[in-house]
């Protein structure tokens, strides 16, 4: 067995969690049940590992398998990278029926030909989820198995979630390879990101709650805030004003859990509004400023201003329409009219 | 009665009960709290603030995370002839202590004990303040 793989599946193993190694290394078949009895989970981590590289040896590990190992943890701890959402588009209503090994032999031979030393794996899983990982080389190299980029292709939607710790180069050939593989003709990167892959799996499928305008012309007496500890001893004296926030908040982000996104980022690029006395800009160019927001779950933290006296109800729609848009990243630029206020790009 | 600034919205007026004491609470922890009180001061009848006022600061236990300067808060204190009382509500043995003091003083301004007038607490608690 080559050092490099040998080395590479020791790295992977030391990844993983002491207590998950069993069910990953079962999950991935490659080492047999007896010889899984034979390793000794309860000591160091450095020592599993190399026991692991030895049972490698004796099946004689290639690359490919150890791939798929690290496609299996990965999967796994998906929530440790930071996923991209693209979305194909194709001409005319062909409606083919998907053909994997047809998607698999196209997407090979596309990145193949541009690039000899590449390493591609797929691995399916339920949901319709075709998991791809590439290991990039150059035509000098072999290829780097430490720096692969992975792309989640659901078959029957035009949208592929792309790991973006792809080196810059690498993700036009990529992208070419995904729509010649799966008959698309077009690829344009949305402006959405986020660490958590069903989240945003979820606002493009749309999945989460969404919360439908209805017309109430009488507020509803359903939705009663429920009195304190239930002790009715104390008397909140701005009960409406708790019970309007409490409406405009479901209003704006439905009932059910929010997905999960780390980052809204918006970019100006509007000009500068002083009073005509201070005239801080002589030149009359767009300010730039980029508002950045950030937290371990932005929409659930939105979601729980206004409730909790930081922020006016109703909520910015900037902020609110972050899942219906299905994008995180704005540029809000000057509109162009009579009115000169400001608007979100398309 | 708790409510999140004031004045009071008109439209419980009729049900309302007698005010017996104020108790304005700062977090320590957020500027726009103290802002909060001290727009909400505006709205107090003179009245009150012989004895049936006081200033409760939260949040004193986490030292790292004060916005507000104490002596912002005891100048506060001072110009308004009122208590201030500091507690950390996250602790339970604190909360309840500050909860039975706020009874106490409640009581008293409410008139329920004999011989003792919210003035003259107040008089007591500022004397005893400046020593």
């Amino acid at each position: 067995m080559d050092e490099t793989v040998a080395e590479y599946i020791r790295r992977t193993v030391l990844k993983i969690p002491r207590d998950e190694i069993k069910m990953m290394l079962q999950k991935w078949g490659f080492l047999s049940e007896a010889q899984l009895q034979t390793l000794n989970f309860h000591q160091i981590k450095d020592n599993i590992s190399q026991e692991v590289v030895q049972l490698c040896e004796e099946n004689s590990a290639d690359i490919k398998q150890a791939a798929v190992l690290d496609i299996i943890y990965n999967h796994i701890y998906q929530n440790k990278r930071m996923w991209s959402v693209y979305q194909m588009r194709k001409t005319g209503e062909e409606l083919e029926c998907f053909d994997l090994t047809d998607f698999k032999k196209k997407f090979k031979r596309r990145l193949q030909s541009a690039l000899k030393n590449v390493t591609i794996t797929f691995r399916e899983y339920e949901d319709n989820a075709i998991w791809i990982r590439v290991a990039w080389g150059t035509p000098y190299r072999q290829p780097n198995q430490y720096k692969p980029s992975y792309v989640v292709y659901h078959s029957q939607t035009p949208y592929a979630f792309i790991s973006s710790s792809v080196l810059k180069s690498n993700l036009p050939l990529l992208c070419q390879a995904l729509i010649v593989a799966s008959n698309y003709h077009d690829i344009r990167e949305m402006e959405l990101r986020s660490q958590s892959l069903n989240s945003l799996k979820d606002i493009v499928f749309k999945r989460y709650s969404q919360n439908f305008q209805t017309y109430c012309p009488k507020p509803l007496q359903e939705r009663a805030v429920e009195p304190e500890n239930g002790d009715l001893r104390i008397i909140n004296e701005n009960r409406s004003e708790k019970e309007r926030i409490q409406r405009l908040n479901q209003e704006a982000f439905g009932d059910g859990p929010q997905p999960i996104l780390q980052f809204a980022q918006y970019k100006l690029e509007t000009m500068f509004k002083s009073s005509p006395e201070m005239d801080v800009l002589d030149k009359k160019e767009p300010f730039r400023c980029l508002v950045k927001f950030s937290s371990p779950h932005l929409l659930e933290s939105l979601k729980s201003l206004a409730p909790a006296g930081m922020a006016d109800a109703p909520l910015s729609p900037l902020l609110t329409c972050i899942p219906q848009k299905a994008r995180n990243y704005f540029r809000i630029r000057e509109k162009r009219g009579l009115f000169p206020e400001s608007f979100v790009s398309p | 009665h708790i409510a999140t600034s004031l004045p009071l919205p008109s439209e419980r007026d009729h049900l309302r009960p007698r005010i017996d004491l104020i108790v304005f609470v700062i977090d320590i922890k957020s500027k726009c709290s103290l802002k909060n009180v001290e727009a909400s001061l505006a709205y107090v009848d003179g009245s009150f603030f012989l004895g049936k006022v006081c200033f409760l600061v939260t949040g004193v236990g986490r030292v790292n995370c004060c916005s507000v300067e104490i002596n912002a808060i005891s100048k506060l204190g001072e110009a308004y002839s009122s208590p201030v009382l500091f507690c950390e509500l996250e602790l339970e043995g604190v909360r309840v202590a500050t909860a039975q003091r706020l009874l106490r003083m409640l009581q008293i301004c409410a008139g329920l004990v004999s011989g003792f007038s919210a003035l003259s607490f107040n008089l007591l608690m500022r004397n005893s303040a400046d020593d």
